[in-house]
């Protein structure tokens, strides 16, 4: 079963949707009492990081989460819910991430750039990732974000974009891993990154889809 | 690099998609019925349409209702980033529209009458969510003045003060739709369009006017537009979604191309 965490993020419907057509067995958490009967947890994301943040430690997750990803169990964390995978937001200051990922996340500044980043943008997959098996050369993905992440370990960075500046468009370390983009809003190849996701743990899916 | 976005536009008369001829026919009858929204959403899916925009022309209670099943049933099947407007007036409405599956919100008249609802909206959801849309008529060389209520109203206001303003206020992207193209097919009003988009720091929509395949590229190109909205030229067939990419990329502009994960 995979846990959608519930924290009261708008993008949680178009996630459970995606995942469920991939064949996903998706339980919505509102709290953490379930999450221990978990194979895989998707944390999704729209919004500030500090309220991201807030409402995480509100409903209970935040000393989960942090077990959960220190055991390195799978975990997928999508837009702001891959933000606060790293130690901090220029967004929020002084409001520390999980700091699973070294670095901050930091505002685009380039002059002349339109800000937030809306549409669709190439990504650059630096490195072979379970999460990339099967997409096209350069795959197209969907954004939509004002901040994004100064990745400080360059081997956690499987997938890079340029939008006025060249940052981490994905980082993973072990089985948990982040996405900035939205994979859940990017069509074919999105749903297939959810598909890879979820393949990493077979008991997450139905076993029909799972074969 | 970022694409540019061709997003096709629904009109959703009662839970069906219908198109004017012109601004203001709607309530007169001179309205035309192209289909069933989900089936039409799903076309445009599979054409490699970059997002989509459904507008509730009837804006009643009853019409937001049908609404929230369209989106609903689209959200299902459809993985692409949905907006939906019209008849949104609080932060509730906007609240109900995501919850069904949109990702923005579309506001127009309401963001008029009460400009603190584009701030309220983006603090609670993010700039991200909130789209402001924005009626332009040329009424004297060099100005063009804001309308609400569908086109009907004239307010007074220059388009691209108003512009300015509701991307201050926390707007994330502006639509901007230029009622003396709309439903002409004649071209998008590649002048204000542009003023509009070097004076604000978000992504500008090019809306009304498309004709042919060279309109779109023009509000790209000479209009400084971050994106092309059409309805007809999609609607009646005209043109596939594929069609309007593939010229464009003729002309170098970047498009998302069609693509297919195989995991």
């Amino acid at each position: 079963m995979i846990a959608l965490i519930d924290y009261g993020s708008g993008n949680l419907r178009s996630v459970y949707n995606a995942l469920c057509v991939q064949g996903g067995e998706v339980e919505i958490l509102s709290s953490p009492a379930h999450l221990e009967r978990a194979d895989a947890v998707v944390l999704p994301g729209v919004g500030a990081f500090g309220d991201c943040v807030s409402q995480i430690r509100e409903r209970g997750f935040w000393d989960p989460l942090m077990d959960w990803i220190a055991n390195d169990r799978p975990f997928l964390g999508i837009c702001v819910g891959y933000q606060v995978l790293f130690e901090g937001s220029e967004e929020a200051p002084g409001i520390a991430g999980m700091g699973f990922f070294k670095g901050q996340v930091r505002k685009f500044k380039t002059p002349g750039l339109k800000v937030p980043q809306i549409g669709w943008n190439r990504l650059d997959l630096s490195q072979a990732h379970a999460l990339w098996e099967g997409l096209p050369a350069d795959p197209y993905v969907y954004f939509v974000h004002s901040f994004y992440p100064e990745a400080l370990e360059p081997k956690e960075v499987t997938a890079r974009c340029h939008y006025g500046e060249i940052f981490a468009a994905a980082a993973a370390r072990g089985r948990v891993s982040g996405v900035q983009f939205h994979p859940e809003k990017s069509q074919s190849v999105g749903l297939g990154i959810l598909r890879n996701f979820m393949r990493q743990t077979p008991s997450s899916m139905s076993t029909l889809a799972a074969g | 690099m970022l694409t540019k976005r061709v997003i096709p536009c629904l009109d959703v008369h009662d839970g069906k998609v219908t198109r004017g001829v012109q601004f203001g026919r709607a309530e007169d009858g001179g309205l035309r019925n192209v289909g069933d929204p989900v089936e039409l959403a799903l076309r445009y899916n599979q054409q490699g349409a970059d997002e989509m925009v459904f507008f509730d022309i009837t804006a009643s209670a009853h019409g937001r209702a049908s609404m929230v099943d369209v989106i609903e049933r689209t959200a299902a099947q459809c993985f692409m980033p949905l907006t939906v407007g019209g008849g949104i007036r609080s932060v509730e409405d906007m609240r109900t529209m995501l919850q069904a599956g949109a990702d923005k919100i579309s506001i127009n008249s309401s963001a008029l009458t009460h400009p603190e609802l584009i701030t309220a909206g983006a603090e609670r959801f993010g700039s991200q969510c909130i789209v402001v849309s924005i009626d332009a008529k040329r009424t004297r060389p060099g100005f063009w003045e804001v309308h609400s209520h569908g086109g009907r109203k004239a307010t007074g206001l220059d388009a691209v003060e108003w512009a300015v303003r509701a991307y201050h206020l926390g707007a994330g992207e502006i639509v901007l739709n230029s009622i003396d193209a709309d439903g002409t097919k004649a071209g998008y009003d590649c002048v204000v369009t542009r003023l509009v988009s070097e004076s604000v720091g978000v992504p500008v929509v090019a809306s009304g006017g498309a004709g042919n395949l060279d309109h779109m590229a023009e509000v790209l190109l000479e209009g400084k537009a971050d994106a092309v909205l059409a309805a007809s030229v999609f609607h009646y067939g005209q043109y596939t979604v594929a069609q309007v990419k593939a010229h464009l990329a003729t002309k170098g502009i970047p498009v998302r191309p069609e693509q297919l994960a195989h995991p």
